[in-house]
């Protein structure tokens, strides 16, 4: 304590304490900044019986009828569900952004809602936590209504079959103006944004695909075919698991982090480094 | 040093080198041996130092972790060989971390040597107006004065007329070689091939950017569906897409409102130009909940369903319309060019917008 006291009025230490304070921030940020996790892309599909249709009517009307009406028309609180398809259900419900907390321009993605969770005897360790029957049950209830687009099956989304580098031509040509190079997302207007992919799993990214959640625009499967949308897939999927040796990503979302970045640290540190190479040496007799 | 220098340093070397103490200060100037001193000279104004033996661990530390790193990049070179992505950016790390750290190491070490080792003291460095003195410029002045008037330039008419008249062609000399910088524009600018017809003699098809399939008008039929469009037999000609890429929007006919020209739109799908108006950024951020369509360069936001009408940011002008058709087979081809050029203002594109609705078309 008392080196410290001593040496706080050097001319140096308020550089020291500027070095120190951009270090623990950038360090810190660079430590907690959220590491992309994966969902689990396994939902099991549900058979569309009778049954299953009534069992998610059931849960509909005690969890979305709210805001999109009894029988899915509709009201000024939510959109008509009739059309949208098993798929939309199944991609709005499993990514947590269905049932909304709270209306608001986007529905962001977030933990899976507690009622379509399963109890937690039936819960394995390391599993996800989704009932994917509870699921499937709305999904179908909805299919019911009005058809469109179905849940993809396991091998319609499976990245093995899909080619990277022709899945990256077409994910430049057709989703990077909103999506970034590498999906980190972006702004659109009126406090919407296109969201980060780094957590998006295969089966999410098809169905968004085709159901075009919320802002996002359609691509059916017969302008690009299904094995175009699991080039896509593989290549998004391969951005995700890129590895980062130099240790930060900087959230890879171009020049404007990388350029703070060289702006902050980068000349904040050759300022230091001159001042140090120049400055005078305090002199007891001036 | 030799007898010849000794003697003539008295009149050719200035009195002080930049950078060496003054006389004032100093007894010795640059050139000048030293008297032999088994100490440290004492010198009025320079503070003696101590044999700086603690600065010199660090300096040799420094230099030591050179040399190591130095090594250590020569040893990662041959240890990380490159041929993928991960180990090319493995390799540039090693390398690129080594590098720094050599040439940081070797920075560091010097800089402390200077700082903490080598003498310090105050220097006055004399600075002398850089003007000449009085007489030399009433010199200067006078000769110029006499030598105008010898010549007879402010007499002789004739002779000052012709010599400004000889030098003004070679003054414009630069202004004609600029020609030679490239071809001028024309009308390139204004024209792209969807005005053309393919080689077979068909009107030309719209092909989907990145599969290069063509587009069938009943495949694409999702409302909310966007296409990134670009020309059949023009897939990768830059310099053609840089004017030509379009944006394809499905929207539910009834959504069209009176901006768009429907007799250009097929069942509900409208082409624009996906070059913006402003600066030519690809504007292709769209909503389908909204339709708006944003430039990301500016935040320009177009109204997708009214002719991308101009509702926010610094464009000036609506996305161009292309006029769509369909062939025999049910494909998408263009019906002719734009009504407009697409893209950013240049120079010669005058109100291409008045001259269109002049002729009773459609902007």
């Amino acid at each position: 304590m008392k080196s410290i006291t001593a040496r706080r009025r050097h001319p140096l230490a308020r550089y020291a304490v500027l070095f120190l304070a951009l270090l623990l921030f950038g360090g810190g940020y660079a430590f907690l900044a959220p590491v992309g996790g994966k969902a689990d892309a396994s939902i099991a599909q549900g058979a569309n019986a009778v049954d299953d249709i009534a069992e998610g009517k059931k849960i509909f009307e005690a969890t979305c009828a709210s805001c999109h009406g009894v029988n899915a028309e509709g009201t000024a609180m939510g959109p008509s569900l009739i059309g949208v398809g098993a798929a939309s259900v199944d991609f709005q419900i499993s990514t947590g952004r269905m049932p909304a907390a709270a209306p608001a321009a986007q529905m962001p993605r977030k933990a899976i809602a507690p009622v379509f969770e399963l109890p937690l005897d039936q819960r394995k360790p390391g599993q996800p936590t989704i009932d994917t029957k509870k699921v499937a049950q709305v999904a179908a209830f909805i299919q019911s209504l009005g058809g469109g687009p179905t849940v993809p099956t396991d091998a319609d989304v499976d990245p093995a079959t899909g080619n990277a580098a022709k899945g990256g031509e077409l994910f430049r040509a057709n989703c990077i103006q909103c999506h970034n190079f590498v999906g980190s997302g972006g702004a659109l207007t009126g406090g919407k944004h296109a969201p980060d992919l780094g957590k998006a799993s295969a089966k999410e990214i098809y169905e968004a695909m085709i159901t075009g959640p919320q802002a996002m625009p359609v691509f059916n499967d017969s302008v690009i075919t299904p094995q175009e949308k699991r080039d896509m897939i593989a290549y998004i999927l391969a951005v995700q698991n890129q590895p980062h040796p130099g240790g930060a990503s900087l959230g890879v979302i171009g020049p404007v982090t990388e350029g703070l970045a060289a702006w902050v640290v980068g000349i904040g540190l050759l300022v230091l480094a001159a001042i140090w190479i120049t400055a005078k040496r305090r002199q007891v007799n001036d | 040093m030799t007898e010849h220098d000794e003697n003539s340093a008295g009149w050719r070397s200035p009195k002080r080198v930049v950078g060496t103490p003054s006389p004032a200060e100093s007894r010795y100037t640059l050139g000048q041996a030293e008297p032999p001193s088994p100490k440290t000279p004492v010198i009025e104004g320079v503070e003696p130092r101590d044999e700086g033996k603690g600065a010199e661990r660090v300096v040799a530390l420094c230099f030591l972790i050179t040399f190591l790193a130095g090594i250590a990049f020569i040893v990662f070179y041959v240890m990380f060989q490159v041929g993928t992505i991960e180990k090319a950016q493995i390799s540039n790390l090693a390398l690129g971390g080594t590098l720094a750290l050599a040439l940081l190491a070797l920075a560091t070490g010097v800089t402390v040597w200077v700082r903490a080792i080598m003498p310090k003291y105050h220097l006055v460095q004399e600075r002398h107006p850089l003007v000449s003195d009085e007489a030399t410029r009433d010199e200067v002045g006078s000769t110029f004065l006499q030598g105008a008037a010898e010549s007879g330039i402010p007499k002789r008419r004739l002779l000052r007329r012709t010599l400004l008249l000889a030098v003004a062609p070679l003054g414009l000399l630069p202004l004609v070689l600029l020609k030679d910088l490239g071809p001028l524009p024309g009308t390139v600018l204004r024209h792209t091939v969807w005005g053309k017809k393919t080689k077979e003699g068909k009107e030309r098809r719209l092909i989907i950017e990145g599969t290069g399939n063509p587009i069938r008008a009943a495949n694409f039929n999702s409302p909310g569906g966007i296409l990134s469009v670009v020309p059949e037999g023009y897939e990768h000609d830059l310099n053609e897409l840089a004017k030509s890429t379009l944006i394809l929007i499905k929207f539910r006919p009834e959504e069209l409102k009176a901006g768009t020209n429907k007799n250009w739109t097929v069942d509900g799908i409208v082409a624009y130009s996906k070059i913006c108006t402003h600066v030519g950024c690809p504007t292709a951020l769209y909503e389908q909940t909204t339709h708006h369509i944003l430039c990301p360069c500016h935040q320009s936001t177009f109204d997708a369903t009214d002719g991308a009408r101009v509702i926010f940011g610094p464009a000036a002008r609506p996305l161009p319309q292309l006029p769509l058709g369909l062939d025999a087979e049910g494909y998408l081809v263009a019906k002719g060019d734009f009504p407009v050029p697409p893209g950013p203002s240049f120079w010669e594109r005058g109100d291409a917008e008045a001259e269109v609705r002049a002729k009773g078309g459609h902007a």
